[in-house]
């Protein structure tokens, strides 16, 4: 604290101000984007990367996602498994790698200008605006858009019955897991062409857990790419296409779900045997 | 170069400042800004233990600053002729009465259960209060604003020595703080800064408006001194001869030899409480409260109670405040609530803290001095300018007149236009903390 | 009659005054708390904005009052006014882009923002005091009464008067043009929406493609707006003094924090609910009891509970109380 200039020292007097909903993304500035033909559709590419100055927390990690395709990050705790889609997304300081998209390196490219390019990402925490209504909220998700997106909506609707019924109820009201359908409700009104999500199911009971696995298939089948963070390795790998399990911030094994599954090694390291 | 030496380059380069105005103004305005500027050290360094170590946000240092003021006078000046029998006692009593009310009310609040009727009963307890305090307070006041309204009208004093006040300040500042604290603090979230803004305010206009106490606007004037009086100095043959000695005229040697003493005694706080301020923060308490600034939660984990060392630190952090203002009242030896304004002894004593370092008491030293410097002197500086400005305007032009006037308000855009600088180009002030 | 007639007093010298302070604390209090909820910060430079821009009202009124301009019975300041908003747009635009943009960029805590703000008030006041100077201004002309004392009593052969002067006709009306509008603005828009979101989570907002550059800009434009207004329209209703400006600060944080910081509705509610307490308590009520109590039961005192120099303390008392009950104040703001 006393090494940062600007901290507050502790200070929690709500009568001088309100640190709650303050963004923790450095705002940067955007740099150029160049073709780059070929590859996986979207991937990060041997990333090194860290907040700041700080020191590296991932070590020449590669996540990548094709079309049509579900693929999941699983790992321990602190395997830099959030912070990889978060480099991915250009909310981290890239030493070396590279981002492509759809044939194009964005690897300078600021989150927002990100999310212009068609990337959706939804948060682990704070993922929804309490305040606003659910309709509210889905809303905002298609803040970019100039056209009509009633069409989306009615789309978000009909995967997520339960948001129609709460549409003009406030989203903090709503339990944990509609929250999370909130979330990716207002993350596909962009009309993303790839969506990532860091652990849907963090919080939500087993049943909810599963309503929410088949939730993240039904949206993969209508084609768009899903690259996520999983904490229920096994139920997550056994949807995935791909699967990357991270140890401290580089890739240990990488395969596709259903050999990680069989693979004794992972299956003693991370499911438990 | 080590941060020692910066330092006494920093501090040496203000002193030659002040030795500058010394002999380009006069050495009573450069020992007046010596005096001024210990005692606004001591202020800085009260805030600088609040802000700087706990990260409380006081916006009323003005109200301690009057309390200290106040202080003086009831410490210091004779008690007047008959005003406690005539209504004294009565007006104590009315005031314990009201006290009396408010506890009530408070415990009915805690031992009843919620409910309307708790609501009824706490509302005719501060009602009937009210109204029975109002009673006796009324008559009681008019009787004493009675006496002699010209030249007392309240009820004066205790009749001692006015060093004793010094001390009474801090006490009265650190009685508010308490109260302040208790209510503000601790919640779930802290409301200090809004809290101490009101109190602040309501301080003053208690000053200003129960002529009983202090006679309100009416002032108070010619508070007895801690130092001699200079027309006696200029009557006694000895410091006479030995201000000729030094080739002083007589009148000018008394009001620096006045100032003199006076910086000596303010000195001599400064010192002391500078020497406390150190001690402590470099004792376990003072290790405690930056581990709690720095991590409150885990100190929370600790098992370290987070609101009692807030509350400690907001009450010492006043008293310091409280010490200040009765030592400035006793140097100007008169009370005039109607100066007490928010720019000048709240938030300029801010900057004084930011500009100097927030969280080292050297720097909250510097930051007094310095800062008090560019207050009393960016005035003709401005003046100066101005008149630099309009040499080429006509005399009696009504632009050149405006400028020329307008050279007083150039401190207020001094001061901040100083104090942003120094949070955006070297945060951490002139003495960073270490 | 007699009930009629303390009636009559009772809107004279509590109600109307009370609800044209109200109005005029409640715009200020807006301010407040739009700063509050977007930028996160109290910004200790309101009391000094709203002088700034009423001082541009005032100095436009005054080449508008030479140039012979007037809005015949209404005060000229009204048709000064839009220029004294462009200027307060101006002048907040700038303060954001030289000094608050850094430390939005640095993501400083709101306390750092805090003290950032009473240096920009230092440089306000002094700079509002370099121009006009410190002393009291008056700039209503116009019709003073729409409905004077006598008029009314003539009217009506009470013996009661009831003054409505113009500016408390205008302050009303303007306030409640103005709430609605914000209202509108805030629930309805996309701009206004995007406000609340990057209120609600600025990280969220930036993910939906909201910038968050624009959502400052709007916000300081609207509070500039509302500062000016509230300035504005307290200098018609009483007088212009710099001073007195920073002095509204305390009632008008005592509003916003009472109705619940970062609430709108809340700031509104708080207005009123602290600038009731303040007329009701300062008022001498000799004059209602007289007519109300029965004959014989008259008071004699003034029946004035407090002294007006304590008005500061009837705003801060209401606010421990409303802190004690309900710590987020009356609508639940940002806090806690």
């Amino acid at each position: 604290m006393s090494n940062d200039p600007y901290g507050d020292r502790g200070n929690k007097d709500w009568s001088v101000g309100n640190a709650k909903g303050q963004g923790s993304i450095m705002p940067k500035a955007s740099g150029k984007t160049h073709p780059a033909p070929g590859g996986p559709f979207l991937i990060g590419d041997s990333m090194t990367a860290g907040y700041g100055a700080g020191p590296d927390i991932l070590h020449d990690c590669t996540i990548a996602v094709d079309r049509g395709e579900i693929a999941v990050i699983v790992g321990p705790n602190g395997a830099g498994k959030s912070t990889g889609m978060k480099a991915v997304f250009g909310m981290l300081d890239m030493r070396k790698g590279h981002v492509r998209l759809d044939g194009e390196d964005i690897t300078n490219l600021s989150p927002q200008d990100r999310v212009a390019k068609g990337m959706g990402f939804v948060p682990q925490t704070s993922n929804i605006f309490t305040s606003m209504t659910v309709e509210e909220n889905l809303e905002m998700g298609a803040f970019i858009r100039r056209d009509d997106f009633r069409d989306t909506m009615a789309q978000v609707y009909d995967l997520f019955p339960i948001l129609k019924e709460k549409r003009n109820q406030a989203a903090g009201e709503l339990s944990g897991g509609q929250r999370q359908q909130v979330a990716v409700g207002r993350a596909l009104m962009t009309q993303p062409k790839v969506l990532m999500l860091d652990e849907p199911t963090a919080g939500v009971s087993p049943i909810v857990m599963d309503e929410l696995f088949d939730r993240i298939i039904e949206v993969a089948r209508t084609g768009i790419p899903i690259l996520m963070v999983e904490q229920n390795a096994r139920q997550a790998l056994e949807i995935a296409d791909k699967g990357y399990v991270l140890v401290q911030g580089a890739n240990a094994f990488t395969g596709t779900g259903k050999e990680l599954l069989a693979d004794p090694e992972v299956r003693k390291s991370f499911l438990g045997g | 170069m080590n941060q020692t030496v910066k330092n006494t380059i920093l501090f040496a380069i203000i002193a030659l400042m002040i030795i500058y105005t010394g002999f380009a103004q006069s050495w009573n305005s450069a020992l007046l800004i010596v005096a001024m500027g210990l005692i606004s050290s001591i202020m800085a360094l009260g805030v600088n233990l609040q802000w700087g170590f706990a990260g409380l946000f006081n916006v009323g240092i003005m109200g301690f600053v009057a309390l200290g003021g106040l202080a003086a006078v009831l410490v210091s000046m004779p008690p007047t002729e008959g005003a406690w029998t005539t209504g004294g006692f009565a007006i104590i009593g009315a005031l314990l009465l009201g006290a009396g009310t408010v506890v009530a009310a408070v415990m009915l609040m805690k031992r009843m259960a919620p409910g309307i009727a708790r609501t009824l009963a706490v509302i005719a307890v501060l009602v009937v209060g009210f109204f029975v305090f109002r009673a006796l307070l009324d008559p009681a006041v008019q009787a004493v604003e009675a006496i002699n309204p010209a030249q007392s009208g309240y009820l004066g004093g205790l009749g001692l020595p006015v060093l004793i006040s010094w001390p009474v300040g801090g006490l009265f500042a650190a009685g508010a703080a308490w109260l302040i604290g208790k209510t503000a603090l601790g919640l779930r979230s802290d409301y200090l800064a809004i809290a101490t803004l009101g109190i602040a305010e309501i301080i003053i206009a208690v000053l200003k408006n129960e002529d009983w106490m202090s006679r309100g606007v009416k002032n108070v004037i010619g508070l007895p001194r801690p130092v001699p009086y200079e027309i006696d100095l200029q009557n006694s043959a000895s410091f006479v001869e030995r201000a000729a000695g030094f080739g002083f005229d007589p009148v000018e040697a008394s009001t620096l030899w006045v100032k003199l003493l006076y910086i000596a005694l303010f000195a001599v706080v400064l010192l002391i409480l500078l020497w406390m301020s150190q001690r402590a923060l470099h004792s376990p308490w003072g290790r405690m409260l930056r581990a709690i600034r720095d991590n409150e939660v885990a100190a929370e984990a600790m098992g370290k109670d987070v609101t009692a060392r807030h509350l400690q630190v907001f009450i010492l952090g006043s008293a310091i405040c409280g010490i200040a203002g009765a030592m400035m009242t006793t140097m100007d030896s008169q009370l005039t609530p109607g100066t007490y304004q928010p720019l000048r002894f709240t938030f300029l004593i801010w900057v004084m803290v930011i500009v100097g370092g927030s969280g080292n008491n050297f720097g909250a030293i510097l930051g007094g001095f310095l800062i008090w410097f560019l207050w009393v002197q960016v005035e003709p500086m401005g003046l100066w300018l101005m008149n630099l400005i309009t040499a080429g305007m006509s005399e009696g032009s009504a632009l050149k007149a405006h400028l020329i006037e307008s050279a007083a308000h150039m401190r207020l855009l001094t001061m901040g236009i100083v104090l942003l600088l120094v949070l955006r180009f070297s945060p951490r002030g002139l003495i960073p903390e270490r | 009659m007699d009930l009629l007639n303390a009636f009559i007093a009772l809107s004279n010298y509590v109600l109307i005054p009370g609800i044209a302070y109200g109005s005029q604390l409640a715009l200020g209090a807006l301010g407040v708390t739009l700063v509050y909820g977007i930028l996160r910060f109290s910004n200790f430079a309101h009391g000094d904005t709203m002088a700034m821009g009423t001082m541009a009202t005032i100095l436009v009124t005054w080449l508008f009052q030479s140039m012979g301009l007037s809005l015949g019975f209404l005060p000229t300041a009204l048709l000064a006014l839009p220029f004294g908003i462009g200027f307060a747009i101006l002048l907040l635009l700038g303060t954001d882009r030289v000094v608050y943009k850094f430390y939005r960029e640095q993501k400083a805590k709101p306390v750092i923002l805090v003290i950032v703000s009473l240096g920009v008030t230092f440089i306000y006041n002094g700079i509002t005091r370099f121009i006009i100077g410190a002393d009291d201004q008056n700039f209503l002309d116009g019709e003073r009464f729409i409905m004077s004392a006598r008029d009314f009593k003539a009217l009506t052969g009470l013996k009661e008067g009831l003054a409505f002067k113009t500016t408390q006709g205008i302050t009303i009306v303007t306030a409640i043009i103005v709430v609605a509008l914000l209202f509108w603005f805030l629930n309805k828009t996309r701009a206004g929406k995007s406000m609340r979101a990057y209120s609600d989570n600025e990280d969220l907002a930036l993910l939906s493609g909201i910038n968050p550059e624009r959502v400052v800009m709007i916000t300081w434009i609207i509070v500039a707006a509302l500062a000016t207004i509230a300035g504005t329209l307290y200098g018609l209703d009483k007088s212009f003094k710099p001073f007195t400006y920073f002095q509204l600060l305390l009632p008008i944080f005592a509003a916003a924090i009472v109705g619940g910081l970062g609430s709108p509705v809340g700031a509104i509610a708080g207005g009123f609910v602290i600038a009731f307490s303040e007329v009701t308590i300062t008022y001498a009520w000799k004059k209602v009891l007289g007519y109300v109590m029965p004959e014989g039961l008259e008071p004699d005192g003034l029946v004035q509970l407090m002294s007006t120099d304590y008005k500061f303390a009837v705003s801060f008392v209401i606010l421990l109380i409303v802190l004690l009950i309900k710590p987020t104040g009356l609508f639940k703001g940002k806090s806690v």
